[in-house]
């Protein structure tokens, strides 16, 4: 749409066009542009102030004002299903509380399973998706398009209907295994089971988001030119020379966000697992968010959860910052 | 900054307050919030002639049972105004009565001359009194309800099981009368091949989101000798929560739920339950006494199909059943208070008490549940009768949401996942409810 | 170019033929559980939790008529008694012993759904294309630290964010409206409004603003007729994460709305019929729920795909 022309002016082909001809007269008889643009409506720190400013207000309202509440909160005792009786200042005993409590690291340890392995499963099977699809077979727009669906579902109306899926009895998961590997269908029991449980959450969560990775993976793909494997031919490198050379490592800072991203929501995942399995049986698919929502919502106990939320927060801050560094430093690469 | 945040938050406010008011109902109607179950749809009924004999409309806001508490205790913590009338669970007194949600009714029955003694006691206790056992009312008692047994008749009546049953176990297949007996039947029906299909023995309360696997458990810890504290000190737990009787009975669940309950049931309550006994997949299953209406009318398994038995007894006799039930209570930050407090004189009378139990509601009044030809107008009117004398409830306390989910995790964490053992299920739970007492300052 | 010296350039046929087959392997399995669930939405109550699992069925339209009624069940005596049935679903009903009693609560919270996404969205992408605007063409102090403060938002569990936004709302009188609803998502969709803006913004040159400005457009006109018709596409990829945001969020609104603004995801799974969930009614509810944003999102599938490429490259 725009080129360079010798000259150094810039030229485009569509309807600003005939703005830049006025231009051209107007500059014959211009005003200096500072005297320009101060008569001509408001400045531009005006402008900027006010386009900037309502989305600062709003994000301190509703993100940081709370966040600073919630700090607050930390420190006391407060219920809020007692809203009337005093709020004792209790220090730094409920972050103690936290960091003791078996319980907290049950759920840590749930969650970081769950994280680890649909990061894993998802970027394997996207990355080799976007890998297949880039060989631009005729309809992969189609096929892409249908493969993005389970994206598009709330993921807690996906959990609900997955425990559908999952019933031993009455679902069709326990049956199509059971065709293939000849395991009676009463012992495929994916929610009920210890073992089972935490690989019915990975197993859905991926079914959901491989898509997403998929994409992300695609974009790399796609954003390495032509010209660099042509000189790899040249070279005469094999196809799989190539692969590890050339496609892998140019593409790593896309895998590498791919997995930054599945991984921050898959720390802060509820809905799905809350409708599937509901941190059960017993707790082992108990995730992180699950226990910070019965400690607030079924317990009531305000401030001690306020502390677990911060607590991870934090950890997730960390986290997401020592990789974005790591992140950057393989894309300068 | 600050000023900005004010005028932001005093715009919303405003303009929140304005879209509330645009939406206000219309003069004399009244909410009423419950559960979406059988019952409820009942009471649509029955309202019908109260709006015809006073003009006052009735709306109704029904949630499903396993967000009712969330749902309405987050509405009531939150002051909320839509409901105006509320049934709400029997274990939600001591918290609205002490935080103020519901309106004290004691003037109100004093005025209208509404007894108390004219309802079944164990209701009266359980569905209205806060503190427990003082003449402080803050509900009608409503619904009553209890944990039953139903079974299949129908299977029971075969006379080459009966057979079979007497040779193995040496008494006649029938209704079980204790615990050691329930889980013969289970044993003997689970796996078995009736009318070309698999069978289960039980069906039991296994849910660990709400509510559900604390109520199974507590039927057999009941009668197997538990108790909530020391009858002479309040509070003292040790040694009666976690005596050698209640780990008994925690093991016998456990044994139970291994040995014969249907495939993948990890998460189960009322409503799998239900479906469970309607598909024809187990013998026996463990429910509220408000699911018998239905089951009695289903075409599948209703009729002479179906059969009720109240909780068995334990190993030393001792019977009980865990109370389920509601009172209806006038929400305090409702307008329409006197219209609320109207819908309650109508309800307490007893001919709208009778149409109610025909209707399918549970009556709790005496001279319903006690006239003479009442075991006789349902097949499972004695059942409930004797299930309501022999009641007992769960903690009551403002803090029983957090008693409730201490109980949840350890017995599902026991019988669902199998970790450690009874008595460390049993003292875990003492420590847990140790700590809420402290918190509470109680202890 | 000889078969044999297949490059990555240009894959071989039979490369290809592997790759598609693969890939339309992977499409159709990842599509059963889909088919599965809209089957299901055409079954009656019993055939859903028949087992086994039933793959031939009589269809009913029983799901969809449960999601849109509440029912209550009667004896045969009293259904005979009353006139005949008005429209097609009281029929179904009826046959099942069943009357209708009334309305379900499933069309106003879809509607809130329509109200509280379209309108959040609308809110987040209108916000931050301006803020991404101003964060791209002027030199605005501390820009880097509020860019990432803004994106740091994006970092806390829901729930947490929930406690204390609970208590706000609760003083506000917030709680459960549309406007307490639309101002939450609105919050959490513009950071990440603001930094895919902010990328395809940077990419459309300023000299074509900076020419309209010297013919005498003011900043405001010259972004009105000259940057925004330029950023379609990023406001249109930048609208899509939105709305499916907003549309499939879940923990907000069931902890921050109960009767009056409540939306469609937390009332879906709560669908229960006389013993457990109703599943064909649940499966209908998914199937109803789904369609606007595959329409939506098929529309605009081109944009799509350049925004996560255009969010990948950015970063």
């Amino acid at each position: 749409m725009q080129e360079l022309l010798p000259s150094g002016k810039s030229v485009v082909t569509d309807t600003t066009s005939s703005i830049l001809d006025r231009a051209a007269e107007a500059a014959a008889r211009a005003t200096p542009d500072s005297l320009a643009k101060r008569v001509r409506g408001l400045s531009d720190r005006m402008v900027a102030w006010i386009f900037i400013a309502p989305t600062i207000v709003l994000l301190l309202a509703i993100n940081i004002f709370p966040l600073i509440w919630a700090i607050q909160l930390s420190f006391t005792n407060y219920r809020a299903n007692r809203p009337n009786e005093p709020i004792k200042n209790i220090g730094l005993s409920n972050y103690s509380r936290i960091l003791t409590d078996t319980d907290t690291w049950i759920a840590m340890q749930a969650t970081a399973h769950f994280v680890f392995w649909t990061i894993l499963l998802q970027t394997l099977i996207g990355f080799s998706l976007a890998y297949l699809i880039d060989r631009k077979f005729r309809g992969h727009a189609l096929w892409t398009t249908i493969i993005l669906v389970p994206m598009m579902l709330s993921p807690a109306v996906v959990g609900n209907f997955w425990r559908f899926l999952y019933e031993p009895q009455i679902g069709l998961f326990s049956y199509v295994v059971s065709f293939f590997t000849g395991i009676p269908t009463t012992d495929i029991q994916m929610l009920s089971s210890v073992t089972l449980a935490p690989w019915a959450i990975i197993i859905v969560d991926t079914w959901m988001w491989t898509p997403y990775v998929m994409l992300i993976c695609l974009a790399g793909l796609r954003s390495i030119p032509d010209y660099i494997y042509e000189a790899a031919e040249v070279d005469r490198a094999s196809n799989w020379r190539q692969f590890w050379s050339i496609t892998l490592p140019m593409a790593l800072p896309f895998i590498m966000l791919a997995v930054l991203f599945r991984g921050i929501e898959n720390f802060k995942m509820f809905d799905m697992v809350n409708l599937l399995t509901g941190g059960g049986p017993g707790s082992t698919t108990e995730v992180a968010s699950i226990t910070l929502k019965r400690e607030a919502f079924e317990k009531w106990r305000t401030g001690f959860s306020s502390a677990f939320a911060i607590i991870l927060f934090v950890a997730v801050f960390g986290l997401a910052n020592i990789y974005v560094k790591v992140l950057n430093r393989v894309k300068s690469r | 900054m600050k000023s900005t945040l004010k005028v932001s938050f005093g715009l919303a406010a405003g303009l929140a307050a304005s879209t509330a008011m645009t939406g206000a109902s219309q003069a004399e109607d009244l909410t009423l919030c419950w559960a979406a179950w059988d019952p409820a749809n009942a009471l649509v009924e029955l309202s019908k002639d109260f709006t015809a004999e006073t003009g006052i409309g009735m709306k109704f806001e029904f949630v499903p049972w396993t967000n009712y508490a969330d749902r309405f205790l987050n509405e009531l913590n939150s002051k909320g105004k839509l409901c105006d009338l509320i049934i709400g669970d029997s274990q939600w007194i001591g918290g609205s009565a002490e935080n103020g949600h519901y309106v004290k009714l004691n003037d109100f029955f004093d005025k209208e001359g509404i007894k108390m003694s004219d309802f079944v006691d164990a209701t009266v206790v359980g569905y209205s009194q806060w503190p427990k056992n003082t003449p402080n009312y803050w509900a009608l008692p409503a619904m009553g309800d209890v944990v039953g047994w139903t079974y299949r008749k129908d299977w029971f009546s075969n006379p080459d099981l009966q057979k079979e049953f007497k040779e193995k176990y040496g008494w006649d297949l029938d209704a079980p009368k204790t615990f050691d007996q329930l889980k013969q039947v289970a044993e003997f029906f689970q796996n078995r091949e009736i009318d070309g299909k698999k069978v289960y023995g039980a069906s039991i309360y296994t849910e660990r989101g709400s509510e559900g696997v604390t109520m199974g458990v507590m039927d057999v810890l009941y009668s197997y000798g538990f108790k909530y504290e020391n009858p002479d000190k309040p509070y003292e737990m040790e040694g009666f929560v976690n005596s050698d009787k209640s780990v008994k009975g925690l093991e016998f669940y456990k044994a139970l739920y291994d040995c014969c309950t249907p495939p993948g049931a990890s998460n189960s309550y009322m409503g799998e339950g239900v479906d469970a006994f309607k598909s024809g997949q187990v013998a026996m299953h463990m429910n509220f006494a408000f699911t018998w209406p239905g089951l009695q009318k289903d075409e599948a398994v209703g009729g002479e199909k179906v059969g009720f038995f109240a909780n068995p007894a334990g190993p030393d006799g001792e019977q009980f059943a865990q109370l389920g039930g509601q009172g209806i209570s006038v929400v305090s930050y409702s307008d329409k208070q006197d219209a609320a407090l109207k819908y309650i004189k109508w309800f307490a009378n007893p001919e709208v008490q009778k149409k109610w139990w025909s209707l399918g509601g549970f009556s709790c009044l005496k001279s319903v549940v006690e006239d003479p030809g009442f075991a006789a107008t349902q097949p499972y009117a004695q059942t409930f009768l004797d299930s309501m004398a022999i009641v007992k409830d769960f903690w009551a306390e403002p803090s029983y949401a957090s008693l409730l989910q201490a109980s949840q995790k350890r017995f599902h964490d026991y019988v669902v996942a199998g970790q450690g053992t009874p008595k460390e299920a049993l003292d875990g739970l003492v420590a847990d409810w140790t700590e809420v007492f402290e918190d509470d300052g109680k202890m | 170019m000889s078969a044999a010296a297949h490059s990555v350039v240009e894959p071989s046929t039979t490369s290809k033929r592997v790759a598609a087959a693969l890939v339309i392997v992977y499409a159709l399995i990842s599509m059963i559980p889909l088919f599965w669930i809209f089957a299901t939405s055409f079954k009656t109550p019993p055939d859903s939790i028949a087992y086994p699992p039933k793959l031939v069925f009589t269809p009913s339209v029983e799901g969809y008529c449960n999601l849109f009624t509440t029912r209550t069940r009667q004896t045969p005596e009293y259904i005979s008694s009353l006139p005949p049935a008005t429209n097609f679903c009281d029929e179904v009903t009826r046959k099942r012993n069943m009357v209708i009693a009334g309305p379900s609560n499933f069309l106003p919270r879809f509607v809130n759904s329509l109200i509280i996404a379209f309108g959040s969205t609308f809110c987040a992408v209108f916000l931050g294309t301006l803020a991404a605007y101003g964060f791209s063409r002027f030199r605005v102090p501390l820009a880097d630290d509020l860019l990432f403060f803004i994106l740091s938002t994006r970092f806390m569990p829901p729930i947490a964010v929930a406690i204390p936004i609970y208590l706000m709302y609760r003083e506000l009188g917030l709680s459960d409206t549309a406007l307490g609803m639309i101002l939450l998502y609105t919050a959490v969709n513009v950071s990440l409004a603001v930094w895919l803006l902010k990328g395809f913004i940077d990419e459309i040159p300023r000299e074509y603003e900076e020419a309209a400005m010297i013919d005498g457009y003011t900043r405001l006109q010259a972004f009105r007729k000259v940057v925004l018709p330029q950023a379609t596409t990023g406001i249109a990829a930048t609208a899509i994460f939105c709305l499916i945001f907003a549309w499939n969020e879940y923990a907000f609104a069931s902890l921050l709305t109960s009767g009056t603004a409540q939306t469609a995801p937390p009332f879906i799974p709560t669908i229960i019929g006389e013993g457990g969930q109703d599943w064909p009614a649940v499966a209908a509810g998914t199937t109803v729920f789904l369609v606007p944003i595959l329409v939506f999102t098929i529309l605009l599938r081109k944009q799509l795909l350049r925004g996560i490429t255009f969010g990948a490259v950015r970063k």
